[in-house]
């Protein structure tokens, strides 16, 4: 089985969120860069099957120089390979169609990528290169297991989950429960000594075309101060909430 | 020509997310001078969606689509536009609908944006408002294909009625074997409770409860709101709840009328994930918590202390208006 898993060079989950150049791009100043966490659950399940199953695991950015960090990272946790995209991320359509064309050009049979990314959330990347390949496609992805070239995943649901059996070729939206958080690794040092020597190929993209653009950013109002309401007083906050807020 | 939106239901009967999409997809229509269709699928009184400005209903029947399967009913939609000539398709953030819209956007050569908050900022080039980063920023996108697909984020439009005639037309769109390359086995669904995803007012709490076998207040204040119950990553992670009622930015996100947090100091991983609900209460024994900052009403006390106060007061405040 011939693995690429698609990853995202995120901010931080606790990144504070600054835009420059009249609100129309992302401050990295000061920002720590991750693996995105829905790709990481995707990449530890991938390891998975490499260390069982004798899988090979390539990862995947598309993204600048900046990327190269956290695709090292992915090498020293496990992938033998890692592929980057040199290009700025900028719309989903295009993210995809690269992917895809990475996809193609190395007969992978399981592409695992995060359901939605933490920094745009756009949701989207993972369907549409199922879309533009004519694979299987399991969302929001909270379990999986391969043998030979019939699969069969849970997909989480409102309210629920439901299991399904499909075959490869497939594209997984992942998300945590492909593995559980104390099954992610951190880096060792052996790790992190030979990803140094593993291949970080760069390729440049095949096309330029997009489908949106980001026009600007905002941030959230300013909130007004929280209402304290005493613990002795709760007819108050009742009444609050049935004559003010008009929740209940 | 007219914008499409696609009707979701569960056993026949429409779910409100498609009255909203309605609701949304009229007043867009009415900016851009077109009217609005929908495509149902095994979906009966189709006349419902006129109360909300749906002119014309496409009816698909059929027993091959009785359970969810993304790629056939992405295939539906997409033959619904094109039959229609639709410049713009709606769908809705459940997770079915999160699951389809790519497919339907690839199979449209549409671009796509998620996370709509609210209406297009401008139809001409069309723009839309849409969150990022977590729900910490919102994000103007603008289409620039001919074709363009957006998703309504849940809970951000609403309701509202705008009475229209609807003519329904029977709509056998015709499926590729393809489009069933992942079968169904086996639903697990929660019944008679709440789930987060449709919740109008969630109760969450987290380690302040020091331990599950103090959630019973919880479950109580939760059915006394008839509002879903959830819990901080902390309390999921050392199973003190199951993963399920996980929320936060790496659990389920929640976009409720009323989200009460119940002993969580409010980690900006939980509050990216709890941002988008509208109304905010904290009750926390420490004032330094940092959910005091994003809370819209806060009580600084003891759980144990607040929360069956509470229940009590809800009681009566909900005999007295029942």
């Amino acid at each position: 089985m011939k693995i690429l898993v698609c990853i995202s060079h995120v901010p931080d989950t606790t990144s504070k969120i600054n835009f420059i150049n009249g609100d129309t791009e992302f401050d990295t100043n000061g920002v720590q860069f991750v693996i995105n966490p829905n790709d990481e659950f995707g990449l530890t399940r991938a390891i998975w099957f490499k260390e069982q199953q004798g899988a090979s695991v390539t990862v995947v950015n598309v993204g600048g120089t900046d990327a190269e960090a956290t695709l090292r990272k992915a090498l020293a946790i496990g992938a033998d390979e890692a592929i980057r995209i040199n290009a700025n991320p900028s719309d989903g359509m295009f993210v995809a169609t690269e992917l895809a064309a990475v996809v193609k050009a190395g007969n992978y049979d399981l592409v695992i990528a995060g359901k939605e990314s933490l920094d745009y959330n756009g949701g989207m990347v993972p369907g549409m290169l199922a879309g533009l390949l004519g694979f299987n496609f399991v969302n929001s992805c909270i379990g999986l297991d391969v043998n030979g070239t019939e699969a069969k995943a849970i997909r989480e649901i409102d309210g629920g989950k439901e299991t399904v059996s499909t075959s490869l070729p497939l594209v997984i939206g992942g998300q945590k429960g492909l593995v559980e958080e104390k099954d992610l690794r951190i880096p060792n040092m052996r790790g992190i000594m030979m990803a140094r020597t593993k291949a970080l190929d760069v390729k440049e993209p095949t096309t330029t075309e997009t489908a949106s653009k980001a026009v600007k950013f905002e941030k959230p109002a300013a909130k007004s101060a929280v209402k304290l309401i005493s613990a002795d007083n709760i007819d108050e906050l009742i009444d609050l909430l049935h004559n003010e807020a008009k929740v209940i | 020509m007219s914008i499409l939106i696609y009707a979701e239901s569960a056993e026949g009967k429409f779910k409100k997310v498609a009255f909203e999409l309605a609701s949304y997809a009229k007043k867009v229509a009415d900016a851009m001078g077109t009217s609005v269709t929908a495509v149902t699928i095994n979906a009966s009184n189709a006349s419902e969606l006129g109360k909300y400005g749906v002119s014309k209903v496409l009816q698909v029947t059929n027993e091959q689509l009785a359970t969810f399967n993304a790629k056939g009913y992405a295939s539906v939609i997409q033959q619904a536009a094109e039959k229609e000539g639709t410049s713009l398709v709606v769908l809705s953030s459940t997770t079915d609908s999160l699951y389809l819209a790519p497919l339907v956007a690839v199979s449209l050569k549409a671009g796509y944006a998620s996370n709509v908050v609210a209406l297009p900022v401008s139809t001409s080039p069309f723009q839309v408002k849409r969150t990022a980063f977590s729900n910490k920023a919102f994000n103007v996108t603008e289409l620039t294909t001919t074709v363009k697909v957006i998703g309504l984020a849940k809970n951000s439009y609403g309701l509202n009625e705008d009475a229209v005639a609807t003519s329904e037309e029977a709509f056998a769109p015709a499926l590729d074997s393809s489009a069933f390359g992942v079968k169904v086995e086996n639903v697990e669904k929660v019944t008679g409770k709440v789930t987060i995803a449709d919740a109008e007012i969630v109760v969450s709490a987290g380690r302040g409860m020091k331990g599950p076998e103090n959630w019973g207040m919880i479950e109580e204040l939760a059915a006394v709101l008839g509002a879903a119950t959830a819990c901080s990553k902390p309390v999921s992670d050392i199973g003190w709840r199951p993963h399920s009622e996980h929320v936060g930015q790496t659990g389920k996100p929640v976009a409720s009328n009323l989200y009460i947090a119940v002993g969580i100091s409010g980690a900006i991983q939980h509050i990216a994930g709890i941002n988008s609900s509208k109304v905010k209460v904290v009750i926390n024994t420490d004032p330094e918590a940092p959910f005091f900052k994003v809370a819209d009403y806060g009580i600084v006390g003891d759980a144990f202390d607040v929360v069956p106060k509470l229940i009590e007061k809800l009681k009566a405040f909900k005999a007295a208006n029942a």
